[in-house]
């Protein structure tokens, strides 16, 4: 079982031989990874093995040492900002703490990309693309003229996937999304994420922690260890393999009671 | 009619047929065009080849508002239309409260009138946590006394001596362009010597501290304030007031004075300079005239407002950073005012203390 996809197929995202270092410190060496469209891939791997730098260097937001990172079939590195802006209007991005404008309301901060990329749409047309966005987002309407620090963790969470679905896009990025929400609040937006990947026909990009999330809607999942993506597969194929981290990840205790629920 | 359709999108009558993606790339261009279309509406979608939310949006909202018929819809492109039809709860987008000029103006005074009672509060709060410690001398801070000095008043050293070593210089090339047109130009010394002592010493220190340490007070409580710290303490037992605010405002009643003797001595070693390289007057004819025309009520007058400066500097510091509540934003705004707030309080103390000295005879 190989990591990258055969080359005749064309994955929505392509990182080969990835190098990130900070000072002296290795984060990733000769990490390849490949995401096939219309799938949830999930990436897992212990606290600091560099989870959310390989998502910011897949995304642009750092440059790695080495390596190289195809997103739509387009190379994403050295890119100048004007290029990168038709590829960044494909895909949103929920950060690992929401990063949501603080100074806007829940809805401004949805109208924020359609300002910056669609300018002509007009006010009236933006505020109704906003509201059924956070509507799909699962939000109450009541949440629309609120500011972010009005709101609870989980809201906050489905206000930041609010605007990273503005656009429409065609490829979501997580960073943790159920990280800090109570248990039913994570299932929710497990199924959220879910229902709305069939939906939009999205590609999911899903880092997480969240065992119980892994298992109830990853396709495949990525593990992270060693500097590198060990292995990338259902989590019942992953299960078959006898590297020491992922047999206790998935076979502890946690593992199990989630592979049971 | 099929049959003569171009490759493009159709209005005839009021069959309104776009062809090819129906996507948020053109959905300004297609709500003219659907508004341009008189009714009873029809849409054709069966040349549409995709579709994402917004397109569906457009098309949904044409059908709730005008009573639009579909019609070619592919399974695919009706599944679309019914999502985005079962997420149309309308919700309010801008935030409340748009007030008008008088009601502006209104606000702002309670506003001012409020954070001056609550100066006053907290100044209060402050004495209560100051007697506590005078009760359990145990519980004083040392350590974090002790780095306040350092980052108040030891690594201000050099911007406040540089600064003040060039007024020194500004004020001995001023008077001495005007003192020179009455042939006065000695009494430069006299000049340079009262100024920088009794006022500008003092005066432009509390300014370079309040910018320094007033606004850093502000945003690093404030900081604390948003990440909880500040609640964190106090559910652990610790006063923020005994552990935040008091250790700073010892620090910067402390440092302030030892800031404004050092700024008196490096202005008027800029004063000197100048005087003797361009007045030439030697170094220690300058020292011999300022000892004698600076009387020491000055220095008294001055080191007596310097701590006073201070104190009011780190109390408009550390109360508007207990202020910030909820957002980053906040963090800047209470910083900023933070400064003005003490640089206007230390000017109008200056001028109640210029009053006062005179009427005791400190001239
Ligand atoms: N900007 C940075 N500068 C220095 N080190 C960094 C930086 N960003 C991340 N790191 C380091 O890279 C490692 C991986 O971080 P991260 O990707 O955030 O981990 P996680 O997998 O928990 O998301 C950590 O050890 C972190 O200290
Ligand atoms: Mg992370």
């Amino acid at each position: 079982m190989s990591i990258t996809l055969p080359d005749g197929a064309s994955p929505i995202i392509k990182v080969r031989s990835l190098e990130n270092r900070f000072g002296d410190q290795i984060v990733h060496q000769d990490l390849d990874l490949d995401v096939r469209r219309g799938e949830i891939i999930g990436v897992v791997g212990g606290s600091g093995t560099g989870k959310s730098v390989l998502m910011r260097s897949v995304i642009g937001l750092q440059t790695p040492t080495a390596g190289s990172v195809e997103v739509l079939g387009e190379n994403m590195i050295g890119r100048e900002e004007d290029e990168a802006k038709n590829i960044r209007r494909r895909w949103g991005i929920l950060f690992q703490n929401g990063a949501l404008f603080s100074t806007l309301t829940v809805a401004e901060n949805v109208e924020v990309p359609l300002r910056e990329y669609f300018p002509k749409l007009g006010t009236e047309l933006m505020d109704e693309i906003a509201c059924y966005k956070i509507s799909m987002s699962g939000l109450p309407p009541e949440a629309g003229n609120k500011y972010p620090s009005e709101l609870s963790g989980g809201m906050r969470k489905r206000a930041g996937l609010a605007r990273a679905l503005a656009l429409d896009p065609e490829l979501l990025f997580l960073d943790e999304p159920t990280a800090g929400l109570d248990p039913i609040g994570a299932q929710a937006f497990d199924q959220l994420i879910r229902s709305l990947q069939k939906k939009l026909d999205l590609t999911v990009f899903l880092i997480t922690h969240d065992l119980d999330s892994l298992y109830a809607i990853c396709d495949r999942v990525a593990v992270l260890a060693d500097r590198r993506v060990i292995a990338v597969d259902t989590i019942d194929r992953l299960l078959q393999m006898d590297h020491p981290w992922i047999q206790e990840y998935f076979n502890g205790p946690r593992g199990r009671a989630a592979a049971a629920a | 009619m099929a049959a003569t359709l171009a490759p493009s999108d159709q209005l005839n009558g009021s069959i309104f047929s776009p062809a090819g993606a129906l996507t948020i790339v053109r959905a300004g261009s297609v709500a003219r065009e659907l508004e341009n279309t008189p009714d009873p509406l029809t849409i054709d979608l069966s040349r549409v080849e995709r579709m994402d939310t917004v397109g569906a949006w457009l098309i949904h909202r044409s059908v709730r508002d005008r009573g639009a018929q579909v019609t070619g819809a592919s399974s695919e492109l009706q599944e679309l239309l019914r999502q985005v039809a079962e997420a149309d709860h309308p919700a309010p987008v801008r935030p409340v409260g748009e007030r008008g000029a008088v009601a502006e103006l209104g606000a702002w005074t309670m506003e001012a009138g409020r954070t001056l009672v609550g100066l006053l509060g907290f100044f209060g709060a402050t004495l209560v946590g100051f007697l506590n410690l005078i009760r359990h001398p145990k519980r004083f801070r040392y350590n974090a006394v002790v780095q306040r000095f350092d980052v108040v008043g030891v690594r201000a050293l050099g911007i406040i001596g540089l600064m003040s070593f060039l007024i020194g210089i500004v004020i001995g090339q001023q008077g001495a362009v005007q003192l020179q047109q009455f042939g006065a130009e000695v009494y430069t010394i006299n000049l340079i010597g009262r100024i920088t002592v009794r006022e500008l010493g003092p005066l432009m220190t509390a300014i370079m501290v309040a910018g320094r340490s007033g606004s850093a007070f502000a945003a690093q409580i404030g900081t604390m304030k948003i990440t909880e710290e500040v609640d964190a303490m106090r559910t652990i037992g610790v006063s923020p007031i005994e552990a935040l605010v008091i250790p700073r405002l010892i620090a910067t009643v402390i440092m302030m004075p030892l800031l404004a003797f050092w700024a008196m001595l490096m202005a008027i070693f800029g004063g000197g300079l100048f005087s003797w390289i361009s007045l030439e007057i030697p170094p220690l004819t300058y020292v011999q005239r300022i000892a004698e025309v600076v009387p020491a009520t000055d220095l008294w007058v001055g080191l007596i407002k310097a701590p006073v400066f201070g104190f009011i500097i780190a109390l408009a510091g550390c109360f508007q950073g207990m202020l910030v509540a909820n957002d980053a934003e906040q963090v800047g705004l209470k910083t900023t005012a933070a400064v003005v707030q003490s640089i206007f309080l230390v000017i109008i103390l200056d001028a109640v203390f210029a009053i006062f000295f005179s009427s005791i005879g400190w001239i």
